[in-house]
């Protein structure tokens, strides 16, 4: 008989800790691009009751023609375990990488997550400057204005662009559009 | 092999090199082309429903007692919507369904055409996988690869939809693949267990003192070699075995080791022994709410093994200790070779002390009801109607209800295959078509639909089917005039208030099966039974036979809801002493 078992224990297989903590992971789905995937996807989610908090998804091996989903979800380990499976069981579906476990199992914070904003800024004087100086602190770049207003493109971390939006706020902001997550892992392997 | 061929052609062409004998269908506009060529050719048979739930119905029927997919073709608009209760079910019990729809032509799509609806969109959620066809040359791949979908891995539900205009285009069709395992891009389901999961599994099966084998659906759905393996594992171990409603046959009822089925309606030895355990053995089942009763008081000091081919069915309700995945079929066959290679052997002792604790529980008789002389207890007609047909080829199917758990419990089921119920979906309307559908693929066997009289009401027009094609299917009836189940949880839950639960212009069942062309029979007195079985199963016609029971009976032992296994409602502490009372006219009135 092999020499690993432990029948005594509760737990004797890979089996994570149980915890009931909220978690928020990043999910790596790469599909066939084929009409409906995208529906799948997310039928799936509102269907079973799970959160999404961000949605990326472009073609990206267009000879393949498979695109790659970043789905950013919230949910109890054993929530995120499910969503994996779940995923994981449609039959377009050819991988499902959970990049946040990914990242702990190579002793990371996190994995490489990216979103990119633009942002307008409406406003004249001394507010109008202060938006530019500011942009400039975040390394945002102006891509449209006029004597009234800016529109930055600002790329990060979620938080950063939470903040700089947040910091706009004041200063004139009219409006946001946001990309969602797009998110890789460390490291020089791929999926 | 290819040729050119329209659509419509290639549909045909497919199916037969698919294997298949026998579709259900309904025509319609968008299915017309097809239609015009099952009516040129031979040794494809089309059974023509009278509702298409009724043909999903019966497809699922023919795959659970042949374990070969079900096929259906039905219309667009509303042939595909009243498919969705069929689809969902077959979904739910992992029943393997091909359902080819029709669809307004592709330039009409979108602009709300007549008969238009957006079947890819609906059956979405309720398919393992589905495809809308555009092009003609996608045809034939998309037809083989849903056979493929359907019937391996976790089996399941697809749906082809096929435009009209895609129907009458020529194309080129192309043969099967003779691997289509190997050539799916993204679909490939393990079906070889890990070899040291296993290990771990044997290992933890010999050390256990009070093991047990908690079977489902899966082990059906692996195919009889599973079963024969299952077995087998049994007489090895000598371990209690329980099964889930969806998986009664894989091991024989009069099995030494056979506890009966466990869960909400179960025994009260299967509950107690889940409950006991220390050592669970979970074989292709998936801890569904109406097994597990209250979550946090389930099998508390057992260790969970649980063998499964779906990843996603682990850890989903209960968190388990030793996941397996794969066919269970697959992984028997590897836990038996390594128990034998390895001379594993049971702990006897603890067996014995186990096995001594297993025969007071039973000793309960937590099936046993109070028999009445005047009045037909439902019990007492399953068991009738066991001992007579017991001896035959038969097929039992079922409704939705008190009768369905009555016949889980009363009728004593030897092979896998013999028992066609909706078991996850709960679908009253299952009954009578899933019998059709096992009578098709057996003719000669005796197939009987055990049903409430308000389950057999909402696909009742299929008798029309079955005395068309000369399918001498039996229904047999608990008419008790009620909705049982929902009026037993309304005496259990809301205080006795009888809501929209008793039905007061029931059918004359005789005369209605009469009007069908069938034959109609029944039943008042509990000695008439025997001879008026004993007439049904002569009769080489579709039968009703109104069982008239006693109307106030209930099921029982029961897990109420919210409470654990070792906290049934066992049958002599349950007051229906009410029931022989209550059923005369006057009580009728008070209720």
């Amino acid at each position: 008989m092999n020499a690993q078992s432990n029948p005594g224990a509760p737990s004797i297989y890979f089996m994570a800790e149980v915890s009931d903590k909220i978690e928020t992971h990043t999910l790596s789905v790469i599909v066939d691009n084929e009409p409906g995937v995208l529906a799948r996807v997310i039928g799936l989610f509102s269907g079973r009751g799970y959160n999404i908090d961000s949605l990326t998804v472009s073609e990206t091996e267009h000879e393949k023609h498979l695109s790659r989903i970043t789905i950013v979800t919230t949910g109890t380990p054993m929530v995120i375990e499910q969503i994996r499976h779940q995923l994981d069981r449609l039959v377009p579906v050819h991988r499902v990488t959970d990049l946040t476990v990914e990242a702990q199992l190579a002793s990371q914070d996190k994995p490489l997550e990216r979103e990119l904003a633009m942002v307008k800024v409406t406003g004249t004087g001394e507010k109008r400057l202060e938006a530019l100086r500011l942009g400039d602190a975040f390394r945002a770049t102006v891509i449209d204005a006029t004597t009234e207003h800016f529109v930055f493109e600002i790329t990060g971390r979620t938080s950063k662009i939470e903040q700089f939006i947040a910091i706009m706020k004041p200063l004139g902001l009219a409006e946001v559009s946001r990309t969602g997550v797009a998110a890789l892992q460390r490291g020089p392997e791929g999926l | 092999m290819t040729r050119e061929m329209t659509g419509a052609e290639m549909v045909i062409q497919a199916l037969k090199d698919q294997g298949v004998e026998t579709i259900f269908g309904y025509p319609g506009g968008a299915v017309l082309p097809i239609y015009d060529e099952i009516i040129q050719q031979d040794g494809l048979e089309h059974i023509l429903v009278r509702h298409e739930q009724g043909a999903g119905h019966a497809a699922e029927g023919y795959a659970r007692s042949t374990g070969k997919p079900g096929v259906v073709l039905v219309t667009s608009g509303p042939g595909a919507t009243n498919m969705v209760t069929a689809l969902t079910d077959a979904m739910m019990d992992s029943i393997p369904l091909v359902c080819i729809t029709g669809q307004t032509a592709t330039h009409l799509i979108g602009t709300d055409a007549f008969q238009e609806c957006d079947t890819v969109g609906i059956t979405r959620p309720c398919t393992k996988h589905n495809w809308l066809v555009r092009d003609v040359d996608d045809l034939a791949r998309v037809l083989h690869e849903a056979f493929y979908v359907a019937t391996s891995g976790r089996p399941g539900p697809v749906v082809v939809d096929i435009p009209k205009d895609v129907q009458f285009a020529t194309g080129t069709y192309q043969a099967p693949t003779t691997n289509p395992a190997a050539s799916h891009k993204s679909y490939r389901p393990q079906l070889k267990g890990d070899a040291q999961a296993i290990r771990i599994a044997a290992d933890l099966m010999s050390k256990a003192k009070k093991p047990i084998f908690y079977t489902g659906g899966g082990v059906i759905n692996s195919g009889p070699q599973a079963c024969q393996l299952l077995r087998e594992l049994v007489q090895l171990t000598g371990f209690p075995i329980t099964s889930t409603l969806m998986g009664l046959g894989s091991y024989p009822a009069s099995g030494d080791h056979w506890l009966g089925m466990l869960g909400m309606h179960g025994t009260y030895e299967a509950n107690m022994t889940m409950h006991d355990c220390d050592v669970m053995i979970c074989v292709g089942a998936r801890f569904d709410d109406r097994i597990t009763g209250r979550l946090d008081a389930f099998a508390p000091n057992a260790t969970k093994i649980h063998i499964d081919i779906d990843p996603s069915s682990i850890n989903k309700v209960v968190k388990v200790d030793l996941p397996i995945i794969g066919d269970v079929g697959h992984v028997l066959e590897d836990l038996v070779r390594i128990w034998r290679a390895s001379s594993l052997t049971a702990d006897k002792t603890a067996l014995k002390e186990w096995w001594s604790q297993i025969d007071k529980w039973r000793a309960r008789k937590s099936l046993s009801y109070r028999p009445s002389e005047d009045l037909i207890m439902p019990q007492y007609a399953l068991q009738r109607l066991y001992e007579k047909t017991k001896d035959r080829k038969t097929f039992i199917s079922t409704e939705v209800g008190q009768h369905q758990m009555w016949a889980a419990q009363f009728y004593g089921f030897e092979e896998p295959n013999r028992w066609l119920t909706s078991g996850g979906l709960g679908t009253m309307g299952y009954g009578l078509p899933a019998a059709i559908g096992a009578q098709v693929a057996h003719r000669d066997a005796l197939c009987i639909d055990v049903a409430g009289d308000a389950s057999i009401l909402m696909n009742i027009q299929e008798m029309s089917t079955a005395v068309q094609f000369g399918l001498p299917v039996k229904v047999f009836i608990l008419n008790n005039q009620y909705m049982g189940m929902v009026r037993q949880w309304q005496q259990l839950l809301h205080g006795n208030r009888l809501s929209h639960s008793y039905t007061d212009s029931l059918p004359d069942f005789v005369k209605l099966a009469e009007a069908y062309g069938g034959v109609g029979m029944r039943v008042h007195k509990p000695h008439e039974l025997d001879d008026a079985i004993d007439e049904m199963l002569a009769v080489d016609k579709p039968v009703i036979f109104d069982c008239r029971v006693a109307n106030l009976a209930n099921c029982f032992p029961m897990i109420p809801s919210g409470k654990a296994h070792n906290e049934m409602l066992l049958p002599d502490e349950a007051t229906d002493e009410a029931v022989a009372n209550a059923i005369d006219d006057a009580g009728k009135m008070l209720v």
